[in-house]
């Protein structure tokens, strides 16, 4: 009795178990109930997760559409992401109870628990599966703040989403039907290392896959859907909606392509061209939005370069950026609860009521400008390292670009936006007490992995390069030195930019001595370009809208009820049709 | 794998007039409930009627999966000079889909004509559903081509009276019956002159004997006029795009009831009869058949996929978005059939097996709802989720369905049909099906936004919960959705076993 509990348990997929809890979620009412299934939940896919039977091999498997499915399978590679998003989505959980609403509550775990399943899937089929659960599920986030602009964005996500999982699985057919292949991690004896690029992209359906993966992922020109959709969700919602879905892609990207060369430019333009929208941004979400797009490139980046120190550095920093994006968005969202707003032009000067907050959000923004002691510190250099030992020079720079940049856009912009600067008169509440352990444990979790990173290396995927990097590499002088210069570098382009405003709002005392003058043309040009990117995008957008409206137009011209082809068909016109139809067949059989 | 070979479910006796026994049954049913003193009482008939064919058909997929196939000599006249039934595994399939549907749909008709249909029509009503049901399972049994004609027009002529029926809530249901009445003749009337022209040419009306003279025929321009008319005839009772024009009003204006049942069943008769002539009574390599297939099943049913579900979109009737949304569906049952081969033909029929679940349960449930909904529009149905939510819940699991949303039905079968289209090269369908996709999640977002986001009715425009009696056999539907879509081995293995069955004649 007891064994085959055991065994049940440890062939169990967690997200499977986080899924069952999601749908207990839904009908828990009261505190006390709800903190236990949103903590439990998580805590016990965890044990699911600790007490599994063995690496490498395949725990749980399914027959169906003709094919042995793999449910559940562990390696070093997926178990590092399983474990960011057990831990996300208790962060997210805890965040979750001051406000009761079962349908965000569930779907919330609902989404989690297939992300979580969507990793441990051993074949493509499973792995679609759980992908398209997630777009479905998530979506739920979106809607639940119930506005009509909340509506739209939802159903756009939702289309994206689907298109992604459509890709995916036309992309797993054709690669199927030519290869007779279905698993995803085919993988050698158990413990050994993890398997990478899995996919051959000259087989028939690979590129349909990357470009599934890309979708979710955010890749350049299908990155629309999260900045459209993630600053609409709910304060809690935005929260839960950063930790997945693009991670999720990333793993996939891992496992299917790591080493693809392509993938080091798309990431390169990824890093580094979301940075102007969120340097003139003024809805903070959005500007974290575009933060995480930019975080994202870096792992994109690394996941392109490949190699043990490639997919090290990919692993540990989405598991890091799990954490600080959370934790940032975590901020952002209090001040959403308690002020209905986060624009930077609304806001201003919280720290006065919100100290907590204010200090969490100034420990998120450090982690992701990677200042020493944080994790952000940890992973990042991994991903630097991997890049500059590649010798892609042009690359480099250009995810030193991103890094010093995060600096001005995230780590001194939001905080001072939102919790210093002009004071706007607002004197909101301390956020509840639940949301400040949330971020509390979040903070935690990126001081303790920077302080000690071992802690972090040791479930990296290739355990032994990731020590080897730690021992000798992470503490020498000259990274310091040079992550310090970085930061410096940061700090001043924000200055520049504030003080030639470029930024939506000024702040009176901001005032640059002349001495700087000589640095004048690097910041503007960034400006500019920035300002002419804005005015390109407010174009496409406005193109796009008028093309979009005719396009409707006609559409709704031809197919609306009463018009075009819609009409009611009056009896003779089909009596016609068939008599055309009979007239056409009779004509190919004849001739 | 599932072992049909040892289900034995009727004593022998019966078991061996099982054939003639479930098209009997609801026939003399029919009788019995016209005669009944109440509406009560012809609910209780027709729920025993149809779950006795439902035995049957069980009893027959026994017989079918031990012998292969079951000829049955009605009155003992051997054919060609009687008429016989002949079941195969395609027609076991038909049987078990047509009665297990008419069963839940019986069930639900206790409390569906309660609501739309007043008590002096009931008995009559429930006369035509069997007098529908018997026609419909008489189509599907028979090995004989004039015979079928018979049965569709008996199944015909109960459902324009049960569509003019839906009068009473919604006037347009008369000239919709009326269009419907028309067009069906005008489609059992090719039929019958394609059965005419075979005669002429192989002189037999038998199936059997025709698919056996046929391929000698290959040159015979009277079989090939035959074809041609028996297949746009059956196309427009199946409403193959673009003779579709009577099914949205047909579907949109007829009382509840039978839009459970029509949407379930009766497109799904004729493309049954489609698959017969085209594969099994013509040979499938033939020429004709192969061109026919090609140059304009394909073509239309790939311009149905698209047109249809870009229409649903802009409908603003719930009815007729689910209506237009059927048309696109037999679209993909026509474009997997098309491609001819047996995994094509097997996911056609498994498309269509789901498609009947999911639009039973749509229906219903919105029937479930119609006490209290007076309107039709989508807006009349505003936050009906929040307030009905034992009733919408299974609609939003349905429209999953219809999405093609992993662990439902509607995933395995458009997985297979993407499988079969991949696996004979028609890479144009498999995009059709993904954009037509897509276009559907317009239309379902639509409908699920109105049902669950906006905001409930209250006071005495709240939407009120379907009665047990309406919520019973929608559950079953919704689970069944569920279930095959988790563990779809038991539909695969009849679908495919039906493909064969009619591609290969006699296993």
């Amino acid at each position: 009795m007891l064994e085959t509990a055991a065994s049940l348990v440890s062939t169990t997929n967690p997200g499977l178990v986080l899924m069952a809890a999601g749908i207990i979620m839904v009908f828990m009412r009261g505190f006390a109930p709800r903190a236990a299934v949103l903590v439990g939940g998580p805590v016990l896919a965890l044990a699911t997760l600790l007490s599994s039977g063995a690496w490498g091999v395949d725990l749980a498997t399914f027959d169906a559409f003709g094919l042995t499915l793999s449910l559940y399978r562990i390696d070093s590679l997926s178990f590092i992401f399983g474990l960011a998003f057990i831990i996300a989505a208790a962060i997210g959980g805890i965040y979750s109870l001051h406000r009761e609403d079962g349908v965000q509550d569930g779907t919330g775990m609902l989404y989690a628990g297939a992300a979580i399943a969507a990793i441990f899937a051993g074949d493509l089929i499973t792995l679609f599966i759980f992908w398209e659960l997630t777009a479905i599920t998530s979506v739920v986030l979106i809607w639940a703040r119930r506005t009509p602009r909340a509506y739209a964005a939802g159903l756009r996500y939702l289309i994206i989403q689907m298109t992604s999982g459509l890709l995916l699985i036309a992309g797993a057919a054709l690669y199927h039907n030519a290869t007779g292949l279905i698993v995803f991690s085919e993988m050698g004896a158990v413990g050994e290392l993890p398997v990478v690029s899995a996919i051959d992209i000259a087989e028939p359906g690979a590129w349909l896959m990357l470009i599934a993966f890309g979708v979710k992922a955010a890749f350049p020109l299908a990155h629309s859907w999260l900045q459209d959709a993630y600053p609409n969700s709910t304060e809690t919602g935005t929260v839960i909606l950063s930790a997945f879905t693009t991670k999720l892609a990333i793993y996939a990207l891992a496992r299917g392509f790591a080493g693809l060369d392509l993938l080091i430019w798309v990431g390169a333009i990824m890093a580094v061209f979301p940075v102007f929208f969120a340097l003139l941004g003024n809805d903070l979400r959005r500007v974290l939005s575009y933060a995480l797009i930019s975080q994202m490139g870096i792992m994109v980046c690394a996941v392109g370069v490949g190699g043990e120190l490639g997919v090290n550095g990919a692993a540990a920093h989405a598991f890091a950026s799990t954490i600080y994006m959370a934790l940032l968005f975590m901020s952002m969202g209090a001040v959403m609860l308690r002020t209905g707003t986060t624009k930077a032009s609304e806001i201003g000067g919280l720290h006065r009521t919100m100290p907590y907050t204010t200090l969490f959000a100034i420990i998120g923004g450090a982690t992701i400008a990677s200042v020493p002691l944080t994790s952000g510190f940890a992973a990042k250099s991994l991903t630097m390292s991997a890049v500059g030992y590649d010798g892609q020079m042009w690359v480099w720079l250009a995810l030193l670009f991103a890094a010093a940049a995060a600096v001005a856009h995230t780590t001194i912009k939001v905080p001072l936006s939102a919790f210093f600067g002009e004071d706007r008169g607002r004197r909101p509440e301390e956020a509840p007490f639940n949301m400040l352990l949330a971020m509390g444990i979040a903070a935690v979790f990126c001081i303790g992995i920077g302080v000690t990173p071992r802690w972090l290396y040791e479930l990296l995927p290739y355990r032994d390069t990731a020590l080897d990097y730690l021992n000798h590499d992470l503490w020498t002088p000259t990274h310091l030195v040079t992550q310090f210069q970085l930061l410096v570098f940061g700090a001043l382009a924000f200055v520049l930019l504030r003080r030639y405003a470029l930024y939506p709002e000024t702040t009176p005392g901001m005032l640059i001595d002349s001495e700087w003058a000589w640095r004048r043309a690097a910041p503007s040009i960034a400006g500019a370009l920035g300002a002419a990117l804005m005015s390109f995008e407010r174009a496409f957008a406005r193109t796009a809208r008028q093309v979009g409206g005719r396009i409707k137009e006609h559409l709704v011209q031809t197919f609306a009820p009463a018009r075009g082809v819609s009409r009611r068909v009056p009896l003779s016109s089909t009596a016609i049709w068939s008599a055309f139809l009979l007239a056409a067949v009779l004509l190919i059989a004849l001739i | 794998m599932i072992d049909f070979t040892s289900l034995i479910v009727a004593p022998p006796e019966l078991t061996r007039h099982a054939a003639a026994l479930l098209v009997l049954g609801p026939l003399v049913a029919s009788c019995a409930a016209a005669l009944s003193p109440n509406g009560r009482w012809a609910w209780i008939i027709s729920f025993l009627a149809s779950a006795f064919s439902f035995w049957m058909a069980l009893a027959l997929t026994g017989e079918v999966a031990r012998e292969g196939v079951i000829v049955y000599a009605m009155g003992g006249f051997e054919p060609p000079y009687g008429i016989s039934f002949r079941i195969d595994w395609l027609g076991a399939m038909f049987a078990l889909l047509l009665s297990s549907m008419a069963m839940i749909a019986a069930a639900y008709s206790g409390y569906s004509l309660n609501a739309e249909i007043l008590e002096g029509k009931r008995t009559l009503f429930q006369a035509g559903f069997l007098l529908c049901l018997a026609g419909l399972l008489g189509m599907t049994s028979t090995g004989d081509a004039f015979n079928a004609f018979v049965f569709l027009e008996i199944s015909s002529i109960g459902t324009y009276a049960l569509i003019g029926v839906g009068a009473s809530r919604d006037r347009r249901a008369l000239p919709a019956a009326f269009n419907y009445l028309i067009l069906g003749t005008v489609g059992a009337t090719f039929y019958v002159i394609g059965v005419g022209f075979l005669y002429a040419a192989a002189g037999t009306l038998n199936m059997a004997d025709l698919a056996s003279r046929l391929p000698a025929l290959e040159e015979s321009r009277a079989a090939e006029a035959g074809f041609a008319f028996i297949m746009v005839g059956l196309g427009l009772k199946a409403a193959m795009f673009p003779l579709h024009g009577w099914l949205p009003s047909a579907y949109a204006h007829a009382p509840s009831l039978m839009n459970v049942f029509l949407s379930a069943t009766a497109t799904k008769a004729a493309v049954y009869l489609m698959v017969r002539f085209a594969f099994d009574v013509f040979p499938p390599d033939s020429i004709i058949v192969e061109r026919f297939m090609i140059w304009v099943m394909a073509p239309l049913a790939g311009v149905a996929a698209i047109v249809c579900s870009t229409q649903a979109i802009f409908q603003t009737e719930l009815r007729r978005i689910l209506a237009f949304s059927s048309v696109a569906q037999v679209g993909y049952m026509m474009l997997a059939i098309a491609v001819a081969s047996g995994a094509g033909i097997a996911a056609g029929l498994l498309h269509l097996t789901a498609h009947a679940l999911m639009k039973a349960a749509l229906f219903m449930a919105i029937g479930g709802v119609t006490l209290s909904v007076t309107g039709l529009r989508l807006s009349d149905f505003n936050g009906a989720g929040r307030t009905a939510p034992w009733t919408m819940t299974p609609f939003a699991i349905a429209s999953f369905s219809l999405l093609g949303v992993p662990l439902t039905m509607g995933f395995l079968t458009k997985w297979r049909l993407i499988e079969a289209m991949l696996g004979d090269a028609y890479y144009w369908a498999v995009a059709v099906i993904a954009i037509s996709s897509i276009l559907s999640l317009f239309y379902v977002g639509r409908m699920l936004e109105v049902l669950f986001f906006q905001p409930a009715q209250t006071g005495k425009n709240r939407i009120r919960e379907a009665p047990l009696g309406a919520l019973i056999p929608l559950w079953v539907l919704t689970v069944a959705t569920i279930w095959f879509g988790i563990d779809g081995r038991m539909v695969e293995y009849i679908a495919d076993s039906a493909a064969t069955a009619v591609l290969g004649g006699v296993e």
